[in-house]
């Protein structure tokens, strides 16, 4: 006999139907790469790249090693320096975009360098800040210097290109948070007496928050975990941790040690990630509350005239 | 008496092509609860923003007290502003709300707590504090912002439509409270509004804009009782206007007794005008609905100058207190003329004029007036 099923039964099935495509892409290319990855980092390193089937814990041993710290501090700082100005760049940019009476024109120019590769991207950049490249040549035309500048090959020069690369991740979240932003209240604070400034700061930053918290997200963790600029604008001293899971896996071949910090990186997102869940599930929270505190408001309200 | 005369002179402001305000000038008293009227797009928002310092003027003044206020940015400026959206900061309580003002002025904190529950005992939100802006009624939010924009004393509140946005009933009730609160405080207000019975029940004076010229100043009195245009005329209560001629003017007294020639009621009509016209001069004629008076018999008068039509009730809209009926007149059927009536006795057998009644409606010469088209 065929049963029928209940709407609810037929919901929650057709919802795993629906989803199956979704879960076996994640399980095939994110969930079981990422287990291989978490396994391979507590294994013994095979002799000529690999892994050893053998349980150890010497990866995360090796990675206290001074000379790593360095990079993972300079990766840390490198990345919070980028973070900030993307941020930065980004508020008046977004701030600017929701004003526009051009919305459409200025996102297409943001997406436009998407259109081509990033490595074409960054070896545009090589060829603008190296020592006989475009900036260096104008500036010398314009008889501003007469030796080339080092503008290439350091730190600064990863940290501009990097910058460069995910100024678009933080202007489109901070973008659409300003435009649902009510300018009116920037008014508002004028008229009680803020400065321009004041009322930025002390209106629209907080009620953009959320805006903030993303952009921040999906800069910090890609350039954490950036390899390519460092490789090609950075210099000897300008390694980050990216380049160190690439240098183990290709050349010293020490697999483990690469999984290790792999770890490292997506333990570090993750937590951004959940902080980002948690203070959103908190203005939810937050939101619904209110909401119930309302219908009471009304409740209590119209009881009370009763009694008139 | 507190606040400031706020004057505007040949105050003009374009956007683009579009006139938002044509040569303004404008003298507010102290104290004084001063309306801006008209309809959207008049150009009063435009007015109250250049006060407020939201927007510039091309050419003109704006004094506070005779001291020029425009070069001053909007936080300088002794004037705080109630908007139509009441712009609370959703991220602050009702508390913080309301302090916001001083603590931009870092005032101290036990300062702090007694003016902002001062002005929460004001507006009547005790109790409510300690909630955010989303968890408030639509009234509640605009107590919130008339408490946020007084507490800094200024010498002027600019009120944006601040009512637009709240039902009937509610919006009957905080306009008295409106009225009572600027009673208390004493300062200037600036009330902008196209509803003109808002404006009516708790204005001093009235300013009745349109196509961004004001077109009359005056007490509710005088703008309700002797419109000068007829925009203001047909915009301020209901009534009937009809183009006519003018056929003589004689003194009668201190007024003149014109007699005119509206071709809309195919008859003469007698009015009485503190102003002499010129015979044959075109202007419109206009009665209010409620001077008309309703009967089934023509009326009992030995004024010759009393104006009497008959006609057929073409469309009685009962409305509790009182009924509106359209009458179609015997002699020029395509004219319908509006009339009031109050129901003041209880009859059994239902309102005393009904449907398709044959009755006659009559006004005596100085219950109607003479009104100029200046718009065109």
């Amino acid at each position: 006999m065929k049963r029928i099923l209940k709407p609810r039964e037929r919901e929650r099935m057709l919802g795993t139907l629906y989803s199956a495509p979704m879960g076996l892409w994640f399980t095939l290319f994110f969930t079981i790469p990422i287990s291989i990855i978490i396994l391979y980092s507590f294994l013994k390193r095979g002799l000529y790249g690999g892994v050893e089937w053998e349980f150890s814990l010497s990866a995360y041993r090796q990675m206290f090693n001074p000379s790593f710290a360095k990079v993972l501090f300079r990766t840390v700082w490198i990345s919070i320096i980028s973070t900030l100005f993307c941020l930065l760049i980004a508020l008046p940019c977004g701030y600017a975009m929701a004003k526009s009476k051009h919305q459409t024109f200025l996102l297409f120019l943001i997406i436009i360098p998407f259109w081509t590769n990033s490595l074409i991207r960054i070896y545009a950049w090589i060829s603008i800040l190296s020592s006989e490249g475009f900036l260096n040549t104008l500036l010398k035309n314009l008889g501003l210097i007469d030796q080339s500048l080092s503008l290439i090959y350091n730190n600064q020069a990863v940290i501009v290109v990097l910058i460069y690369m995910y100024l678009p991740f933080a202007i489109l979240p901070l973008f659409t948070t300003i435009d649902k932003f009510d300018f009116s209240l920037l008014d508002a604070a004028r008229d009680l007496g803020a400065t321009k400034l004041e009322s930025i700061i002390k209106v629209m930053i907080p009620n953009i928050k959320s805006g903030v918290s993303t952009a921040f997200i999906f800069t910090f963790i890609p350039i954490f975990g950036a390899y390519t600029v460092p490789l090609l604008v950075g210099g000897k001293d300008s390694t980050m941790i990216g380049n160190i899971i690439v240098d183990q896996v290709s050349k010293t071949r020490n697999w483990p040690l690469a999984s290790a910090f792999s770890m490292v990186l997506t333990l570090i997102s993750l937590i951004g990630v959940f902080w980002m869940l948690y203070s959103g599930k908190k203005e939810l929270h937050q939101e619904k509350n209110n909401q119930q505190a309302l219908e009471q408001n009304i409740k209590t309200h119209h009881s009370q005239r009763g009694k008139k | 008496m507190k606040g400031v005369e706020v004057t505007a002179q040949r105050v003009s402001r374009s956007y683009g092509d579009f006139k938002a305000l044509d040569n303004v000038s404008v003298q507010i008293k102290k104290g004084e609860f001063f309306s801006l009227l008209g309809p959207s797009g008049c150009g009063k928002t435009t007015l109250l923003r250049i006060i407020a310092g939201f927007d510039f003027p091309d050419s003109g003044s704006v004094a506070f007290d005779n001291k020029d206020i425009l070069p001053l940015p909007p936080e300088k400026r002794q004037a705080n502003t109630v908007f139509q959206t009441y712009a609370l900061f959703p991220h602050l309580t009702v508390y913080e709300n309301i302090a916001f003002p001083l603590r931009l002025r870092r005032t101290d904190k036990a300062t702090v707590e007694q003016k902002v529950m001062e002005y929460v005992k004001l507006v009547q939100l005790e109790g409510h504090i300690n909630k955010k802006p989303s968890m408030l009624s639509g009234g509640q939010k605009q107590r919130v912002a008339i408490a946020r924009a007084l507490i800094n004393e200024p010498s002027v509140l600019l009120l944006d439509e601040p009512l637009s946005a709240l039902d009937a009933k509610l919006r009957q009730n905080l306009l008295v409270e409106l009225d009572l609160i600027h009673d208390k405080v004493g300062i200037t207000f600036i009330y902008v509004t196209h509803d003109q019975s808002e404006a009516l029940s708790v204005s001093d004076r009235i300013a009745v804009m349109n196509q961004g010229k004001i077109l009359q100043i005056g007490t509710p009195y005088e703008i309700y009782e002797a419109p000068a245009t007829r925009f203001v005329a047909s915009f301020i209560g209901e009534t009937n206007i009809f183009p006519c001629t003018v056929l003589s003017c004689e003194a009668h007294g201190e007024e003149f007794l014109l007699r005119l020639d509206v071709p809309q009621l195919q008859d003469e009509v007698f009015v009485t005008d503190f102003e002499a016209q010129e015979v044959g001069a075109s202007l419109d004629f206009t009665v209010r609905p409620e001077k008309i008076r309703i009967s089934h018999t023509p009326p009992r008068s030995n004024n010759a100058t009393m104006n009497t039509f008959k006609g057929i009730v073409e469309e009685p809209i009962y409305s509790g207190f009182q009924s509106k009926f359209f009458i179609k007149l015997e002699k020029e059927p395509s004219t319908l003329v509006k009339v009031f009536k109050q129901h003041t006795v209880f009859l059994e057998e239902g309102p005393e004029i009904q449907w398709k009644d044959t009755v006659y409606v009559s006004w005596s010469a100085n219950d109607g007036y003479l009104v100029k088209d200046t718009e065109q």
